[in-house]
């Protein structure tokens, strides 16, 4: 009985399993689990909220259209020469939504538009946020716990803040487009560096409240630095507000790219959204009446952005009951 | 049946999406023309809500029943044109927090020049001149009129709030938590001003606060309320130095009494929180806190009885509470405890 | 003792009660405030004005790389041409010489040479300021009073019939982009195409076959009515939507309850009491958004030929003509600098607590 059986299975799991279960869980597992429930607390608010559910549905659906798209689109029927119709063909047919000044298929282009224009637009709002949650969660910590020259470089940061946001947005984007090499990088960089300052001014806000919560004291006292309160206290924290604030913004940069492929910005080889609307001027379809070309690239682009806008809204109403004015 | 006012089982019950929240159960209230009656509880005892409810103030969807009458007109079946001209001239409100009750962008004597515009109270010539001369009742010069609320201080604010309140003459001030936030020497000089000011113009006047003292000092009689309920009721004096309730008791006790050096070097506060309105106790609800609780307590909500049924002019004074006079009596007589209905006690 | 003196007693302090006047300044000292106040505001408005100068400069001139090629893009030029084009633009000099002569110019209200019209910036804006500024304007100020009045209702009931249909509305329009509207209105009202054919010109300002002053004018009302609607129906969409969260913030505030005490009627406490107050935070939002009309202005002039700013921007644009761009890039910024300068001055007004 004394010798060691290590092939007994019995007693081998006792060591490790011991101190668990009178101990509670784990602080991690515990965290975890909170987390979920939070989760799954914002899922069912969430599903209450009619308008918010009918966006996340037509992105769903026009996510899934345009990632499978090459699957049932002949990208040759997409080139110029390779057009499987007449030019501007009305809609029937072969063709639902009618053909271009090319005899390019209306809504093939459409459906491969949404490719470039959520592409545009999701990397166009990640490169705001992240600038924006940067420059927000700096300002807002340096600025309630900074010392003097903290305070020094959260007051410079809002005050470079407060002068983009009032520049005109896009008079900046566009002079950025113009002066950078022309493509898709630049018009994502040109819509990303100017639509920051907003999200960097609520989540300043939204630092500030947080780091007067008492237990970001307990991790001041503590001895947690600066990065630590900021990435372990704050972030978290600004994470919904930034959620919200995301969503709504692709709205924001899917209209930001329409117009700056329509203002002959973009890549003009490249299909989106606003480069069909911007080829439908240039050929002539507006004044030949050609409503076919120009009326579903537009609709297209509203429904993503409304879409976005009410998915927004019901995050927005979910993590703050009492709607937050929309600036 | 009385004069000025006259409340009889008023309910409160707000309605929201998580489900209905009684805020004030069957409060029974009476003034006397010239008289004043405290109004004493904590926050969320429903005190505010019964203010709020004598002109109909409560927000949309509020659910509110019982008889509130005003010079023996109900309120809660006025139509909305009658209550419009009852409001401010048959009783008017002097607010709480008197920063947020004026609205700050507009000038002082505007605001108080309002209620006579719309009631039509003086000719509209004589609009300016009753504005000074309701800005220097309050001890405030007339010229303040030309100022925004922002401009004076908070005792000044509360005098103007005074001043408007007066207005257009009323039978009944209602006073809302008039001297809160008020430090200790304003709160003094404006219960001074209320007190002279309701007693010259024969005004009756419903005191509401969370301060038994400043209650005690104002007020002839006072009812304290705890949970949407009065739990004590009678002369001011006999409330505040000798409480029956419980919950009276443990309340006189949190405020210091002047020279009595008990209170000051113990004070006494009251451990826990009021009870959720939406999800009240079984029984008495101030079961949970009180230090007398007894089994008994779990089942029965007792009514309001008298406190000393022997002693004379004992329908003054009343208290629910089974530790109290011919409570115990009563409830283990009644067949049916806590059925037994204020109205019958009342009589 | 719960009384807690701060809590409510503003900055004078309650133990002042019957001190004598504890408000602010009255007089000379008033005087001085207001001074300080507005000189703050002019330095801040410089600060600005200066930092979009020197962000200009970079843009253009030292982001491109070289300012002559990105001038020339597209274009058959040989190197004498660029030599010349150097030196006349002073691009041979250093570039802080360059920064100094540039803004030396812009003193003078000299923004430069455009590549594409070889005339003076500054004389190509002014002669294209007042269609802006007849568009910008009328646009602004239909957008505002209809977004201001539909969000006062929406606002006042939230949740009701009104509201829902008003948002809905308002969020449809704020989602749809600006050129496409004014592309759709030309399709169907003026292209002869579409369903009310003719019924508008499709562009420009003005019938040019057309002399006498009544009939230019009435010609330009008729051309003004398309990109005006397109503009109002984008921006009054963000007018409305702000206005109604102000409102419904302002709903619950106290001194609402007692403006209803008063006896005084809802559509009284509404326009008296709560729309005064909710149009603070209003203004000051409208009037930081203000770069968004320049965007409208640049899109609908673009789409409708009006012969403005935002055309010559867009014209600049094509070439491209960066001089022009450049000096619209100052002067479109300079704008809403300006006219932010102006709300923080007129903001006192309307909100006396800020009032110096």
């Amino acid at each position: 009985m004394s010798a060691p059986t290590g092939s007994v299975p019995g007693p081998r799991p006792e060591p490790p399993t011991g101190p668990e279960p009178t101990a509670g869980r784990s602080p991690r597992s515990l965290a975890r689990r909170r987390r979920r429930e939070a989760l799954l607390r914002f899922a069912r608010e969430y599903a209450r909220n009619r308008a918010g559910m009918f966006g996340l549905v037509s992105l769903l659906v026009i996510g899934a259209l345009a990632l499978t798209a090459p699957l049932f689109i002949d990208q040759t029927h997409l080139t110029v020469t390779g057009a499987p119709g007449d030019p501007f063909q009305p809609p029937g047919g072969d063709h639902p939504l009618g053909t271009d000044n090319f005899g390019r298929s209306v809504l093939d282009l459409i459906i491969w538009g949404a490719r470039v224009s959520l592409t545009v637009g999701l990397l166009a709002t990640f490169v705001s946020v992240s600038l924006g949650t940067l420059a927000g969660i700096t300002a807002g910590h340096f600025g309630s716990s900074g010392g003097t020259g903290g305070r020094v470089v959260a007051s410079i940061i809002m005050r470079v803040t407060d002068w983009f946001l009032v520049l005109p947005t896009l008079v900046l984007a566009v002079a950025l487009a113009a002066v950078l090499p022309r493509g898709t990088g630049t018009i994502i960089l040109a819509i990303g560096l100017t639509v920051w300052p907003a999200t960097a001014r609520l989540v300043r806000a939204q630092t500030l409240a947080v780091e007067a919560r008492p237990y970001v004291e307990r991790a001041r006292a503590l001895g947690g630095g600066h990065a630590h309160v900021m990435g372990w206290h704050v972030l978290p924290n600004v994470m919904p507000v930034v959620l919200a604030q995301t969503t709504l913004l692709v709205a924001t940069s899917i209209i930001a790219e329409s117009t700056l492929a329509f203002l002959g910005m973009g890549d003009p080889t490249t299909i989106s959204w606003g480069a069909l609307l911007q080829a439908a001027r240039t050929s002539g379809a507006i004044s030949a009446g050609i409503w076919w070309y120009i009326v579903p690239p537009g609709l297209a682009i509203a429904v993503v952005a409304l879409s976005f806008t009410l998915c927004g809204r019901a995050v927005e109403a979910v993590i703050n009951p009492r709607l937050r004015r929309r600036s | 049946m009385s004069g000025l006012l006259d409340v009889r089982d008023l309910n409160v019950t707000y309605t929201s999406g998580a489900g209905d929240v009684p805020a004030v159960r069957g409060v029974d209230l009476s003034l006397e023309p010239g008289d004043t009656l405290g109004v004493a509880g904590e926050s969320g005892s429903g005190k505010s809500t019964v203010a709020l409810a004598l002109l109909r103030l409560l927000p949309a969807g509020t659910r509110v029943t019982g008889r509130i009458l005003l010079e023996g007109e109900d309120v809660l079946t006025m139509k909305w044109g009658r209550l419009r001209a009852v409001r401010w001239v048959g009783a008017s409100v002097v607010f709480q927090g008197a920063m947020h009750s004026l609205n700050p962008v507009r000038r002082i004597g505007d605001q108080i020049a309002e209620p006579l515009l719309v009631h039509g109270t003086v000719p509209a010539k004589r609009v300016e001149e009753r504005v000074a001369e309701l800005l220097e009742q309050v001890g405030l010069p007339a010229s303040r009129a030309q100022d925004h609320p922002h401009r004076l201080s908070g005792g000044q604010r509360q005098r103007v709030m005074i001043a408007m309140a007066l207005a257009c003459e009323p039978r009944l001030i209602i006073a809302d938590e008039a001297t809160t936030a008020l430090d200790v020497m304003i709160q003094a000089q404006i219960l001074a001003l209320l007190e002279r000011l309701v007693e010259e113009n024969g005004i009756g006047m419903l005191m509401i606060s969370h301060d038994l003292s400043v209650l005690s000092a104002t007020c002839k009689r006072v009812a304290v309320m705890y949970a949407g309920r009065i739990v004590e009721e009678g002369p001011a004096h006999q409330v505040v130095h000798d409480p029956a309730h419980p919950y009276a008791s443990a309340l006189s006790a949190a405020f210091p009494k002047i020279g009595d050096p008990a209170s000051r070097l113990a004070p006494r506060g009251l451990p826990g929180d009021p009870p959720d309105p939406a999800d009240p106790p079984s029984g008495c609800a101030f079961r949970p806190r009180c230090a007398m609780v007894e089994t008994v307590c779990a089942t029965v909500d007792p009514p309001l009885w008298p406190v000393r049924p022997d002693a004379v002019g004992h329908s003054e004074r009343r208290a629910a509470c089974v530790h109290v006079g011919s409570g115990r009596d009563g409830i283990e007589g009644a067949s049916t405890p806590g059925e037994t209905s204020t109205e019958e006690t009342s009589r | 003792m719960t009384t807690t003196p701060t809590a409510a007693d503003g900055p004078t302090g309650a133990g002042a009660d019957d001190a004598p006047a504890p408000a602010g300044p009255r007089g000379p000292g008033r005087a001085a405030s207001v001074a300080v106040y507005v000189l703050g505001r002019l330095l801040t408005a410089i600060v600005s004005l200066f930092a979009v100068i020197v962000a200009g400069f970079f843009l253009f001139r030292i982001l491109p790389g070289d300012p002559v090629r990105a001038m020339t893009e597209g274009r058959e030029v040989t190197a004498e041409q660029r030599e010349e084009l150097r030196r006349q633009f002073g691009l041979d000099q250093p570039l802080w010489l360059q920064f100094l002569d540039y803004a030396k110019g812009l003193l003078h209200f000299d923004l430069g040479v455009s590549f594409q019209y070889r005339e003076p910036v500054a004389d190509l804006i002014l002669e294209r300021l007042g269609p802006t500024l007849l568009l910008a304007g009328t646009g602004t100020i239909i957008a505002a009073l209809l977004g201001l009045f539909l969000g006062t209702r929406a606002g006042w009931r939230p949740g009701g019939r009104g509201d829902r249909i008003n948002t809905a509305v308002a969020l449809f329009f704020w989602s749809v982009p600006t050129f496409w509207l004014g592309l759709l209105l030309i399709v169907l009202l003026a292209s002869g195409r579409g369903f009310m054919p003719g019924l508008f010109p499709t562009g420009g300002m003005v019938d040019p076959t057309l002399t006498g002053p009544v009939e230019r004018a009435l010609s330009t009302a008729q051309h003004m009515v398309l990109p005006i609607v397109t503009m109002v129906a984008v921006i009054y969409a963000q007018y409305l939507m702000i206005m109604r969260s102000s409102l419904m913030d302002e709903k619950g505030a106290d001194y609402l309850t007692t403006a209803r005490a008063k006896g005084l009627r809802d559509a009284l406490v509404r326009r008296r009491h709560a729309v005064p107050n909710a149009l603070l935070p209003t203004v000051t939002l409208i009037f930081l958004n203000l770069g968004q009309v320049v965007s409208g202005v640049i899109l609908v002039e673009t789409v409708f030929s009006w012969p403005g700013l935002g055309q010559l921007f867009y014209s600049g644009l094509q070439v491209p003509d960066i001089g022009l761009v450049q000096g619209l890039f100052v002067v479109f910024a300079a704008s809403v600098i300006l006219m932010n300068l102006l709300a923080d001055l007129v903001y006192p007004l309307l909100d006396p607590r800020v009032r110096p």
